[in-house]
């Protein structure tokens, strides 16, 4: 986040202005400008207001967060935590400091950087003086490792000569795979479901008996089963709303991208099935800013769903995320919808019960929906008919890392991680001996190539304190050290950690600073581990320590 | 009620107790630093200091904010609980300046620490922020923040200053002022509120540490007493160290919830500013009486010498006595003080009225809310509010007209805010916006001193749309039918020309007003302080009565007064027409009553009010005047009137605890206490009578003014007696019924007792006129108004209309405010607010220096970009003597209640 925090013009020189910064007239009439199509400004579209500045100007400037926070009549520190709580926002204050272009993120997390990424970025940062470069968490193309973003632009296996090309051409946007359309999704059967269930042709119960004999969990990385949250929800009382969470940042996992590009109808489809049987009101889609372009073909997509009146205006809201691991927490994410910086919220309250404006709301990772259809129309029985060592249901494993073909591998739950390497990875690459494996992102802990033959589902890891989550998957070598694994995972956690609280907010910058020693304190690390899994609030600080434990107990040779 | 299992023992739980409270209950301590048990903080669970064990959880939980369940075990002391609790601590200290170098070693941080046995350097050191030493009064050490939110929640939730925030994240994640600025270049209003929630001293009082922003001040006692300005009335606890005041608290009293505003927290020193009065003072006899310009480098020594204080009150009491037997009852006056307590007031006006016979006696509510005062009564009987300001949290709809509550009201204004916030509407209806405007749903900009076209305006849309409450009207009001006919001129499409605001709002406005189940109407000088002040008042009470928004929680009428105990003291009887309790001089009865309670003579006409008594001096039929607590040359408008009057004066006493611009012109001194040198009641805008207590002796020989005012009784010859306040207050009671039930002694014990009140043993009642009204006939008077314009419109040579009032930092004339060094450094020079269309017509740059003149005077002065002044308006604060605001106002007066036209005057300005 580049601060300048210069004594800036408007501030109060002595008594002849009103107390604080002082809104220009200039600053105020480009604000007006920008947000004319907005009106009447509401307060839970702080973050989409933020990005038409951010987006126009190449950052936020103090003028304008000054003229923002008085168009919508927050107080400034109401839009500065916010502007300042998201890594895609670029603050700029200072007198004559003007934010370049042009921003080049290499992605740092645990699969690019054993790819490179940390080179990258030294030569990029050296080379390119007058442009932003910075690192960024995983940007969901980990099977194309190393993977940096010139604007929006996603260079995949990318190079310095990749990166001054796409400078160079002013190659900055992102561009999609080819998707399922519309037309052809409706001529296959698409929406009849949908119709089917506001027809009352197929009832709630219908539904939740399918989806209990299917066993679909959610696949944001919770593994709640999907029928039990649609009950929950339903038990409240309405007006009741629901949120997609597309906000996927699990480091490793890329399948939510893969799945709302490759048929967004399929997953529109499933969600406003959802929305139906829990009766929202509205359904808000958030889905990360890193998949920009996701972002500008699904609200195509449901522009056509209007055209053609499948869901009325407003139904479907996409909301757009501005670079924050901890908005796919499914309260921060909330909170993020509502304007706010993403700050997880205690429970008891679930949002089941509080949720979303403080209604009552359902929230799905786009996964979970993504299968109602399919599950509906061939039967519960026929998703649990897969599953392999005593395992039920289908997985989609993102798998990242040292194998020769890393990608997306929809298969049985319950494989194992050999079975996954050897019949879908092709191998490990050549020269890589098979170490160990990350079963799930970055959340997920580590386990060694000896435990390489137990089954990965929810609840077969609790045993090794390591849980599957989203299924990313990344498989490491004799070419890496642990500790560097383990040290570029925490740092994940802190750079990501809302900061909400102390577990969390000092237990993941602590242990940073104590895994960087050359010999690890291993018994003080244990002891805040343990504190930081039991006190933090939330799964992030929760789960923080996981990986760090699974080297002390697994890959002692690494260490020290 | 929740049973529940802790640390194996059953207890129970109120429903929505957290089981840090449930706990609390039993005296069982769990750690905690986040979370504030005090009034105004929810719990937010994010320290988690205060985790404790569910039975079957897989994680810890917060217990200040989980709730138990019915037969929950949970265990907040076993060992894995403490492990965590414990490196909580020590991580938070990693963060910290170690404990001898801390801001605060005995802040909650660390007894908590120390009662956990931390290791504080169990961690390496973790952090290191640059101390922000900005503010005057406060320090900011962020290396010693813990990130615990107490100060966002103080400043947004509590006070609603939204200045606070927590941005960035992660370990990042810090405490900023507005957009991460300095906290004196910031928006702050310096409520101090996050210093008193802070939790480890990383917000600091500046008066409790060394220049190294280490605490070394530790205060032997504290004292629960009021703070000494507006009208509000808030609550306070006083620090004292060496018999100096180094620290003020909020207390939860009953206007305030432990709130306090910059002037309250902060601007406590001005007691002990070099420039107190410590001897009686006699003039010198070579030394004229002459206009004086420049006040501040003038010598006590030049003009006066010291005296006894035997020989100042035979003085005073010989030169009174003597213009009294020489030129009569009506040549002697007083003016006493809204500042002072209910007994000095009391005993002041008895003083006049007995010992001099005349009922020339006022203060400076003629200044603020006469008007007010004057058709309250005429129209409901009485002149005090019908419901306290804290209603609000009842009501729907609230209107705030002529008052800037942030600025003159800062802690009711936090109500106010906070109502606004949870989604009751807010109108606000003044020429200026205001820090009130980003909160309300609509501000009504209308032109300045038309007042009563917009609320005619709001009447007619009511009448017209038949919103009003028909079944009120016919039961508890009469002169309905004669506003009916006079209110068809007020058409809103006939009335937007001439307020400014249109018809469609104003009819908005109406039936927002109108149709809410609970409406409250909230008005202050902006109101009042015009020739037409009465009529904006019975304007706003048929408002109220009309649409029955009254006399239930949640509604009323409520005008804001200015000063400490301005109720109290108009109470009292410190007003020309009225004895005690609004008892008119001129009924027989009541005279005869009186002279028998007193056992003397007593004048039966009415006195003068402060500005005739000001042309009385001037016409020299007024010689003699005692002034207690006031600083008319401040004060009144066309101050060069009334400094021609002081001149006048045979004999002006001046009784002050600071050589304000009045005494200059006094031929006798008496040096007296502030606020926290002496015990007595006080009653606030809400009616509460409340109990100020004696922190500290006065300074030399300085005196309590009730001692003053007693000795001096007694050399006019006076049979007084009293040994002790308390006495003048039960005096004062037995001839008061508004005070039936109330009596020194509850007050001290309960601290705060609202008046009226039924029986010794019950709380008063918050909200009158529920039943009928205190008239003649029981009903609420509707009085029709019609357009009166302002006395002195601009024109080609005097182009601007200038207002004038308040600071938040400077109170009133100054006479304490800028002898504080906080408050004078944040607001150290006078200056005119205009707006910048006006300064950029006029070629004016922020700073300049510029000359106002009006047909009264001019002054010099620097010019503030302000936005919240309209095109064509100017403001100066009546604060600053080196360019007094009152050399250029009005001094034209409203009929009914006497009340000069602060608010509007003709005035021309430019560049010097």
């Amino acid at each position: 986040m580049a601060i300048v925090n210069k004594r800036a013009p408007g501030r109060r020189k002595k008594v002849y202005f009103n107390k604080g910064r002082q809104v220009d007239k200039l600053s105020l009439d480009e604000a007006k400008l920008l947000l004319n199509d907005f009106l009447p400004l509401q307060k839970d579209m702080l973050i989409e207001y933020l990005h038409l500045f951010n987006d126009k100007y190449n950052g936020l400037y103090a003028r304008h967060l000054r003229a923002l926070s008085e168009l919508m009549n927050l107080s400034m520190s109401e839009v500065y935590e916010v502007a300042s709580f998201y890594a895609h926002f670029h603050l700029v204050d200072g007198e004559n400091i003007i934010s370049p272009k042009v921003t080049v993120k290499v992605c740092d997390s645990v699969t690019c950087e054993m790819y490179g990424a940390e080179k990258i970025f030294t030569e990029a940062k050296l080379k390119h003086k007058d442009i932003r470069v910075e690192k960024a968490p995983c940007m969901g193309r980990c099977n194309y490792a190393p993977v940096v973003e010139v604007n929006h632009n996603h260079l995949l296996k990318a190079d310095d000569k990749a990166i001054d090309q796409a400078i160079l051409n002013k190659d900055f946007s992102y561009s999609n795979e080819k998707f399922i359309n519309f037309d052809t999704y409706i001529n296959n059967g698409g929406y009849k479901l949908f119709n089917k269930i506001i027809k009352k042709e197929v009832t709630f119960e219908n539904m939740t008996d399918i989806f209990s004999v299917s066993g679909l969990r959610g696949l944001g990385g919770a593994g709640f089963p999907a029928f039990k949250k649609w009950q929950f929800v339903k038990s409240y009382k309405g007006p009741r709303l629901m949120c997609i969470n597309a906000d996927e940042g699990e480091p490793g996992t890329f399948k939510d991208r893969y799945y709302l590009n490759k048929d967004p109808h399929r997953f529109l489809e499933g969600t406003l099935v959802a929305a139906k049987l829990v009766e929202a009101e509205k359904c808000y889609i958030y889905i990360r800013d890193e998949y920009y372009g996701l972002i500008k073909l699904i609200e195509k997509q449901i522009n056509i769903l209007e055209d053609n009146n499948i869901v009325p205006k407003n139904f479907l809201l996409i909301r757009r995320g501005a670079g924050a691991y901890i908005c796919g927490e499914e309260s921060a994410l909330i909170e993020s919808i509502e304007g706010k910086r993403g700050i997880p919220r205690n429970r008891p309250p679930y949002v089941a019960e509080v949720g979303l404006f403080g209604k009552p709301t359902l929230v799905h990772n786009v996964e979970t929906v993504y299968w109602i259809r399919e599950i509906y129309e061939k039967g519960g029985e026929w998703f649990s008919s897969h599953g392999r060592n005593g395992r039920k249901g289908l997985r989609t494993f993102s798998v990242s890392g040292f194998v020769k073909k890393p990608g997306i591998k929809l298969t049985d739950a319950g494989i194992t991680i050999k079975e996954l390497i050897e019949e879908h990875c092709g191998g490990m690459l050549d020269g890589h001996e098979f170490k160990g494996y990350l079963p799930g992102g970055a959340s997920g802990g580590i386990l060694p190539a000896s435990l390489g033959d137990i089954p990965l589902d929810f609840d077969t890891l609790q045993e090794y304190d390591c849980f599957i989550g989203s299924a990313a998957v990344v498989i490491l070598s004799d070419k890496v050290n642990m500790k560097d694994i383990g040290l570029n995972l925490m740092r994940f956690f802190e750079d990501e950690s809302c900061g909400q609280c102390t577990p969390c907010r000092n237990g993941t910058s602590m242990a940073v600073k104590l895994m960087q020693e050359k010999n690890w304190n291993i018994e003080l690390l244990t002891e805040l581990s343990k504190t930081m899994n039991k006190a933090s609030i939330c799964g992030l600080g929760q789960a923080a320590p996981n990986p760090l434990q699974s080297i002390i107990r697994h890959f002692k040779e690494d260490i020290n | 009620m929740i049973k529940f299992k802790l640390n194996g023992t059953e207890i129970v739980a109120e429903e929505n107790e957290s089981i840090w409270k449930a706990a609390k209950k039993k005296n069982i301590e769990i750690p905690h630093l986040c979370h504030a048990d005090e009034v105004g903080y929810d719990p937010n669970g994010n320290c988690r200091a205060c985790v404790v064990q569910v039975k079957g959880e897989r994680t810890l939980t917060a217990s200040c904010i989980r709730k138990p369940s019915e037969g929950m075990e949970v265990d907040s002391i076993s060992e894995e609980v403490y492990a965590a609790q414990k490196m909580i601590f020590e991580l938070l200290a990693a963060d910290q300046p170690c404990k001898e170098n801390h801001p605060d070693p005995e802040s909650k941080f660390w007894q908590w620490g120390d009662k956990l046995e931390v290791n504080e350097k169990k961690f390496p050191k973790n952090k290191s922020i640059k101390k922000d030493i900005s503010h005057p009064s406060m320090h900011v050490n962020l290396e010693a923040c813990i990130n615990c939110n107490l100060c966002v929640r103080a400043c947004r939730e509590v006070q609603s200053n939204d200045v606070i925030g927590m941005a960035f994240r992660g370990h990042e994640s810090k405490v900023i002022f507005d957009f991460d600025d300095e906290m004196a270049s910031s928006s702050c209003v310096g409520c101090g509120e996050c210093v008193q929630a802070c939790p480890t001293g990383a917000l600091m009082e500046k008066s409790l540490l060394n220049v190294d922003g280490k605490r070394d001040v530790y205060p032997d006692k504290s004292v629960n007493t009021l703070c000494p300005y507006c009208g509000v009335g808030c609550q306070t606890k006083v620090f004292v160290k060496d018999n100096k005041i180094v620290q003020v608290d909020g207390r939860d009293g009953p206007a305030n919830n432990q709130k306090l505003c910059v002037k309250g927290r902060f601007g406590f020193d001005y007691i002990h500013n070099e420039g107190r009065l410590t001897k009686p003072l006699i003039r010198k006899n070579n030394v004229k009486k002459e206009a004086i310009e420049d006040y501040s480098k003038l010598k006590v020594s030049d003009y006066f010498r010291e005296a006894t204080w035997e020989e100042v009150i035979k003085l005073t009491s010989l030169k009174l006595k003597s213009i009294h037997e020489n030129f009569g009852s009506s040549s002697i006056c007083g003016f006493g003080s809204a500042k002072g307590s209910n007994e000095e007031a009391y005993l002041f006006q008895k003083l006049i009225r007995t010992a001099f016979q005349t009922n020339n006696v006022d203060h400076c509510t003629r200044l603020c809310h006469a008007s007010s005062v004057a058709a309250l009564m005429e129209c409901v009987g009485s002149g005090a509010v019908s419901a306290p300001f804290t209603t609000v949290n009842e009501s729907d709809c609230m209107i705030i007209i002529g008052a800037r509550p942030t600025t003159n009201h800062p802690v009711a204004a936090t109500y106010f805010k906070r109502a606004a916030k949870d989604g009751k509407k807010l109108i606000i209806m003044d020429p200026r916006t205001q820090d009130l405007t980003r909160h309300a749903y609509k501000h009504l900009q209308f032109k300045p001193g038309k007042d009563v076209a917009l609320l005619n305006a709001l009447i007619f849309t009511i009448i017209e749309e038949e919103l009003y409450d028909k079944q009120y009207v016919a039961s508890m009001t009469e002169g309905f039918d004669t506003l009916k006919k006079n209110i068809n001129k007020f058409r809103p499409e006939e009335m937007e020309q001439v307020c400014g605001i249109s018809a469609k709002e104003i009819r908005e406005v109406a039936r927002t007003y109108a149709t809410s189940d609970k409406s409250i109407i909230f008005w202050g000088m902006g109101v009042s302080q015009h020739i037409h002040g009465t009529d904006n008042s019975r304007c706003l009470i048929t408002l109220a009565l009309i649409t029955g928004h009254i006399g239930r929680p949640g509604t009323g009428l409520h005008p804001l007064r200015g000063q400490n105990n301005v109720q109290g003291a108009s109470d009292a009887g410190l007003i020309p027409m009225v004895f005690p309790d609004y008892k008119s001089v001129e009924d027989k009865g009541i005279h005869k009553n009186m002279e028998k309670f007193w056992d003397t003579k007593l004048d039966d006409k009415k006195g003068l009010t402060v500005v005739e008594i000001i042309d009385g001096v001037c016409k020299g039929k007024i010689k003699g005047m005692y002034v207690m607590g006031e600083n008319p040359v401040m004060s009144d408008p066309d101050q060069n009137h009334t400094i021609e009057g002081m001149c006048k004066l045979d004999t002006l006493v001046v009784q002050d605890i600071f050589m304000t611009e009045t005494a200059w012109y006094a031929d006798i001194i008496l040096p007296a206490s502030a606020h926290a040198e002496k015990n007595g009641t006080f009653t606030n805008t809400n009616r509460q009578v409340q109990m100020g207590r004696k922190v500290l002796n006065a300074p030399g020989e300085a005196r309590e003014d009730l001692d003053i005012i007693i000795d001096l009784g007694i050399s006019l010859g006076l049979n007084w007696n009293y040994k002790d306040v308390s006495e003048v207050f039960n005096e004062m009671a037995s001839i008061m019924p508004s005070l039936n039930n109330i009596t020194w002694e509850r007050i001290d014990k309960e601290d705060s007792v609202t008046y009226p009140c039924e029986s010794k043993d019950m709380p008063g009642s918050e909200i009158v006129f529920s039943q009928n009204f205190p008239t003649q006939s029981g009903l609420g008077k509707i009085v029709p108004t019609n357009i009166i314009s302002p006395d002195e419109l601009p024109d080609k040579n005097f182009p601007f209309v200038l207002t004038t009032g308040r600071l938040l930092e400077h109170w009133h004339t100054g006479s304490m405010t800028r002898k504080s060094e906080t408050l004078d450094k944040i607001e150290p020079e006078a200056i005119v607010s205009m707006n910048s269309q006006d300064m950029s017509y006029l070629k004016l740059e922020p700073g300049n220096k510029v000359t106002v003149k009006t047909r009264r005077g001019s002054v010099k002065l620097s010019v503030r970009q302000d936005r919240e002044l309209p095109k064509g308006m100017i403001f100066i604060p009546f604060c600053f003597s080196e360019a007094a605001a009152n050399k250029l106002t009005n001094p034209q007066l409203d009929p009914y209640g006497k009340i000069p036209e602060f608010k509007y005057c003709a005035a021309n300005i430019e560049a010097c």
